[in-house]
């Protein structure tokens, strides 16, 4: 599982899908994630990343986490 | 070094048509106490869900009602209408303010009398009322209010065995233009049935015609329609005390007032919409006024305002149990309580705000109740920010038909708090136990556990 | 009288227009800016106003200086006053124009309001507004002798039957908002009564068919009764959705005289639109009031009476003239253009609320 290679993200939250012209946006943490995952950072990283930096457990992240990588792929952003 | 505050990641997909938000400067209104006490510290003395009403916010209501139809009018009276909000409690801060009870059953007569009020400032209202509660009623003195011919007859009856001297009023219904016609409560006014009305009433022995009473709907949107209501009223008991030499004392044009919550279905939101109280004020008062009574004759005017004087006094408080994402994508939040505590959420899109400072990202999310039954929806679509499990939310406009109506099913009612003239809270219902839903079943003796 | 704007030196005004979506059943924002942009008494900075994101305007540039994203009437006029004050801090707008029926209520509402944060209007009072409303607009026809076609609220389906005894066919069957739906059978009137009622609600009204010719009027009001302008045009061709594609001014004075006489009863403030159906034997029916510009209200620019600009002027306080002439023959066509844009664009008023 792994972003789409050619998803355009900025820095302002916006993402953009060439494939389908379809365009996102994300707040922070969300495009936080979404830069890790660019960077081929695996799941357990992007949590021990974020748990670092916010004040989250690491339960409650990776359920969220886990709901993230499904809207994603709902959207048709990553591929398996 | 300190963390950050968490949120939890989401993506939006920019929709073609409409848009999510507007620019990041838009603020999540946030209401994190009620008159001055907070929210989280009433939940944890409390418990969760929890009703809170304020007497403050009761009172304010009552006195601006009061004062725009007295500064109109000279001779004004209210009538707590006691179906609305009958906790005891409640009931009081009208009679202190200076309201009378109307009522609609039996037990809500007997709940009026315990209060304190006198059986000369209850009014009987509905459609069942039974011999004894006739004759009990008759002999406090009551106004009765006579809703057909079958109790208009067992009334004249009763009052010739029991040597009664009933005040009544009649029940009238009538086309005020609106839309759907009360026409199932009461005489009509067009056909001319509260015309044989009033003439049995008048030829009884031992009635008293003292009012007249219409009731045209319900969450009125329309002052004019209360002008027609009021005209109507006023030519009637100008006929009739043309006709009979009788004096009718007064006119009660009822209820229908609405509060600021927004029906369901409407497109712009009831703060928009919602006429004030001072314009049915200017719409009833106008008409009677100017109908040509003599100042020493004007009617006076009785009002069963319930929902627009307690609405917004009262708020219900709950906790997110759950976040879940739909199959279609949609995300939704379960909270603690459903719709068999806020019946409302059966006719309006309640406002519901969060009880906490969270970020600025906003979500369209459905608020469901936690009942195992798919009907059970707060808000089918409601933008709010990202909540997480024990967030708290305030559902504001609450205080009418919700503690009347609501039902114990599956869950048991929660704790209602009023906060006083000062915000010091008091008990004054006790949350359900299994004990108290216990206390009224029987078991067969062959069908108990010690069998 | 507002004397801080001296219009003659010609100082820039920051104008807020919405209606931007000149799409193809269009909303009249992009006509208004032209007629603005038109005027030499004034320099503008337009500011649009917008309340989804393919709304074109929003797109152009050269007509729309700056889009801001509002939200719908169905949030509230609180929230729109909140980010109209946003907006106003930013911007500093003088005045804003409102062309959707749907939002005129919230801006009715909160003209108070915005005139105390210095952003003038040139809007109708609330009960001119109401008075025009299609359930009530045959009642005013009655009281003013003004003719409108006999109708019928309905707020049940056995209502029909009654109606359509009294009305008889062909009959119109209309939304509460919007759509019509031209009956011949009672069971086509109750088809049409359950689709519109599930679309906008109760009541339905059903309306006698009057069959003639078209004419719209363009009318703008100064709040005391008089009638600062008025163009009439007659369709030359409609759309499936029964718009205008092409038009053209005519000479007839006895739609002005109805447009005057609409306008003194109301004491109508701003600009509306008189939909007439004129018969053959020569009677015109008010069909239809809308509380504001129309689509095509450039013609009227074209036609020598610029009522955008005018209106600009009284809401500012200046003393106007009414109109005497305007240019008959006249036309407009309507034309699609495809504009282009870059996808960060979409992305800036869409996901930012400003473009």
């Amino acid at each position: 599982m792994r972003f789409k290679k050619n998803i355009a993200t900025s820095d302002t939250g916006f993402i953009f899908n060439p494939g389908s012209g379809d365009s996102f946006s994300s707040n922070n943490i969300g495009s936080e994630i979404l830069s890790f995952f660019k960077e081929d950072k695996s799941q357990q990283e992007i949590i021990e990343l974020i748990c670092a930096k916010y004040d989250v457990e690491k339960n409650l992240l990776e359920k969220d986490l886990d709901d993230f990588f499904s809207q994603l792929r709902d959207y048709n952003l990553l591929e398996e | 070094m300190e963390k950050l505050r968490y949120e939890r990641p989401i993506i939006k997909k920019l929709n073609v048509g409409f848009v999510n938000k507007f620019g990041t400067q838009a603020k999540n209104e946030v209401v994190t106490n009620i008159e001055g006490v907070g929210v989280k510290e009433l939940i944890k003395e409390y418990g969760s869900p929890l009703f809170v009403i304020s007497e403050k916010q009761i009172r304010r209501n009552y006195q601006h009602a009061s004062r725009v139809f007295k500064t109109r009018y000279p001779k004004v009276q209210f009538a707590w209408s006691y179906k609305t909000n009958y906790l005891n409690a409640v009931c009081n801060v009208f009679h202190q303010e200076g309201s009378w009870a109307e009522v609609v059953s039996g037990f809500e007569y007997e709940k009026a009398l315990a209060n304190g009020v006198p059986g000369s400032k209850i009014i009987f209202n509905g459609p069942d009322k039974t011999d004894d509660q006739l004759i009990n009623a008759s002999r406090n003195n009551s106004l009765i209010h006579i809703d057909h011919f079958d109790e208009l007859y067992t009334l004249i009856k009763l009052s010739e065995e029991f040597h009664l001297k009933p005040r009544v009023a009649i029940r009238v219904n009538m086309d005020t233009g609106i839309y759907p016609k009360w026409d199932r409560f009461g005489f009509n006014y067009e056909n001319g049935q509260v015309w044989t009305a009033a003439s049995r009433i008048l030829n009884s022995e031992n009635l008293n015609l003292v009012g007249l009473h219409c009731h045209i709907g319900t969450f009125m949107m329309e002052s004019s329609a209360y002008a027609i209501a009021a005209s109507k009223m006023c030519q009637l008991s100008w006929d009739i005390s043309e006709k009979f030499g009788i004096h009718i004392q007064y006119l009660d044009l009822g209820g229908g007032f609405p509060s600021t919550n927004t029906l369901k279905g409407s497109y712009l939101p009831g703060t928009d919409t919602v006429p004030t109280i001072d314009q049915f004020a200017d719409a009833i008062t106008d008409v009677i006024l100017g109908f040509g009574f003599r100042q020493e004759e004007l009617p006076l005017l009785i009002l069963e305002t319930g929902r627009a004087l307690i609405d917004d006094a009262g708020f219900l408080l709950g906790t997110v149990l759950a976040n879940k994402r739909l199959s279609d994508g949609r995300s939704s939040t379960i909270m603690d309580f459903g719709v068999n505590s806020l019946f409302t959420s059966f006719w309006y899109d309640h406002k519901v705000t969060p009880a906490q400072e969270g970020g600025q990202y906003t979500e369209e999310t459905v608020l469901f109740g936690p009942l195992c039954m798919n009907i059970d929806v707060i808000r089918e679509n409601v933008l709010l920010p990202l909540l997480k499990k024990g967030d708290q939310l305030v559902v504001h406009k609450v205080g009418a038909y919700n503690m009347t109506q609501w039902m114990q099913f599956i869950t048991l009612r929660p704790n209602i708090v009023l906060l006083d003239q000062s915000s010091h809270p008091h008990l004054i219902r006790k949350a359900e136990t299994l004990d108290y839903l216990e206390s009224v079943e029987i078991v067969p003796n062959h069908l108990s556990k010690n069998q | 009288m507002v004397t801080s704007h001296n219009i003659k030196n010609k100082r820039t005004l920051v104008i807020a227009v919405t209606g931007l979506n000149a799409i193809d059943s269009p909303g009249p924002g992009v006509a208004v800016i032209r007629c603005l942009r038109e005027c030499a008494d004034f320099d503008v900075r337009i500011i649009g106003l917008s309340y989804e994101a393919l709304e074109p305007g929003i797109y152009m540039h050269e007509l729309v200086d700056k889009t801001y994203q509002i939200p719908y009437p169905s949030a509230g006029y609180e929230s729109l006053l909140q980010r109209l004050s946003q907006i106003h801090h930013t911007e500093k707008i003088d005045l804003v124009i409102p062309n959707f029926d749907a939002e005129l209520f919230s801006f009715i509402k909160l003209r108070n309001e915005l005139e105390k944060l210095g952003i003038h209007s040139f809007l109708p009072e609330l009960e001119q507004f109401e008075a025009r409303h299609k359930t009530i607009l045959s009642k005013f026809g009655k009281k003013h002798q003004i003719m409108v076609p006999e109708d019928r609220i309905i707020n049940h389906v056995t209502d029909l039957t009654k109606a359509v005894a009294e009305l008889d066919y062909p009959l119109v069957v209309k939304g509460k908002f919007y759509d019509a739906t031209i009956v011949h059978t009672l069971e086509a009137a109750q088809k049409a009564f359950y689709q519109l009622q599930a679309k906008w609600g109760l009541p339905v009204i059903a309306q006698k068919f009057i069959n003639g010719t078209e004419i719209n009027i363009a009318a703008l009001g100064d709040g005391k009764g008089n009638t600062i302008s008025v163009i009439p045009m007659r369709k030359l061709y409609i759309t499936d959705k029964g718009k205008a594609w092409a038009g053209i001014t005519i000479e007839d004075p006895s739609f002005i005289e109805l447009a005057k006489k609409f306008v003194k009863i109301t004491k109508w403030r701003g600009g509306c639109e008189l939909e007439i159906m004129q018969t053959a034997e020569g009677v015109s029916y008010i069909m239809e009031v809308n509380p504001r510009f129309p689509a095509w209200i450039y013609l009227t620019a074209a036609a020598g009476q610029n009522q955008p600009a005018t209106l600009v002027k009284m809401a500012l306080g200046e003393h106007v003239e009414p109109f005497l002439t305007y240019e008959v023959g006249k036309m407009f066509i309507r034309y699609s253009w495809d504009l282009i844009t870059d996808v960060t664009e979409f992305q800036k008023i869409s996901g930012g609320g400003e473009l």
